[in-house]
């Protein structure tokens, strides 16, 4: 076996992330968002498409393809030493679904970003976290001229579950977006307590 | 499939989609994996590296500095998390190499001993709910 460090007794002193999906249409405001909270400069990592989508390597080792990247930019959060929070804007093209089931593999929750002028730009990743029941809130990017709506407005025209919250943000405004996260955290934690109460009983 | 033959009405239009000046003959223009020795996968020990799972430098590593077979990518990014601990993400970012990449040189380094990976909260299992409250009020607090 492989020495994995997951001493789970050692309590503090094992360093924990999280992980937080920012997601939406293409041009909503994802990257910003992250931008906007994270403490450092949002970076930019690739993934080989070749690799990812496991739509090649039977080759095993042989570089046949042309490689194609998939940017993701993501951000950072330390709450302490010891517990960080990571926020990844996922890739905006439909294409790249594949990497999604990635991104959400052990995450918190995600934020998916509205814009009312095109809020079916949400739809799929609405979807998406619905049918993976992974916790969302749904952020509406209250662009400058956009007329705006309530967030029942919203949630009805979303057709979202029952509870799902919606909060109206400016996904450049740092404070906006923390309080769009601990929205989101908050959700979380109460999907989370139901889920553990049904599974007793 | 057949001619390779590059069309000369180079006319500066756009051609149809797709069409490009090189062809399959060009080969590869990157060539990503050379870097791991054509390997696109983690060693035997088949991990696969979560983009949140936090690699530090183990502090009982050999010297990295004697004739190991490290190669200057490994070695760059031993030096990121010579900084400080890091998730993988991070190290791909900051050696400005692709994930699939990083994950391998990763698995070289997890099995020399010269790293620990953690394992990243397995899926839909969250972390506690004193973690969670720490998170909202470190929110709170930023």
């Amino acid at each position: 076996m492989v020495s994995e460090h997951s001493d789970a007794e050692g309590g503090e002193t094992t360093a924990l992330a999280l992980k937080i999906l920012v997601a939406g249409g293409f041009g909503v405001g994802k990257t910003t968002m992250v931008g906007a909270v994270s403490e450092i400069r949002p970076l930019r990592t690739e993934e080989l498409l070749s690799e990812a989508g496991q739509l090649v390597d039977d080759t095993d080792g042989v570089d046949q393809k042309v490689t194609t990247t998939v940017a993701m930019d993501f951000g950072r959060i330390t709450i302490r030493s010891g517990l960080s929070l990571y926020l990844f804007g996922t890739p905006g093209q439909d294409r790249f679904w594949f990497l999604w089931d990635e991104l959400s593999q052990g995450a918190l929750g995600a934020v998916v970003l509205a814009d009312t002028r095109r809020l079916e730009d949400c739809f799929p990743a609405v979807d998406y976290f619905e049918h993976r029941h992974i916790p969302f809130v749904v952020a509406v990017n209250c662009f400058a001229g956009a007329r705006s709506y309530g967030a029942r407005d919203v949630s009805r025209a979303l057709d979202l579950d029952p509870g799902t919250p919606v909060v109206l943000c400016d996904a450049r405004d740092r404070d906006s977006g923390k309080e769009v996260l601990i929205r989101l955290v908050e959700y979380a934690g109460r999907m989370h307590t139901a889920r553990m109460l049904d599974s007793v009983g | 499939m057949g001619s390779a033959q590059m069309t000369e009405d180079m006319t500066g239009a756009p051609h149809e989609p797709g069409s490009q000046w090189y062809d399959q003959e060009a080969g590869p223009l990157v060539r990503p994996y050379a870097m791991t020795g054509g390997r696109t996968k983690p060693g035997p020990t088949g991990v696969r590296f979560d983009l949140i799972a936090l690699v530090t430098l183990d502090v009982g590593a050999p010297d990295f500095d004697d004739d190991t077979g490290l190669g200057p990518e490994h070695r760059a990014l031993i030096d990121l998390c010579r900084t400080e601990t890091q998730s993988v993400a991070e190290l791909a970012a900051g050696a400005d190499l692709p994930l699939g990449v990083v994950r391998v040189l990763l698995g070289d380094l997890l099995e020399l001993g010269c790293v620990t990976v953690s394992r990243p909260v397995p899926p839909a299992q969250l972390p506690d709910e004193r973690i969670l409250r720490e998170v909202i009020e470190g929110l709170r607090a930023l």
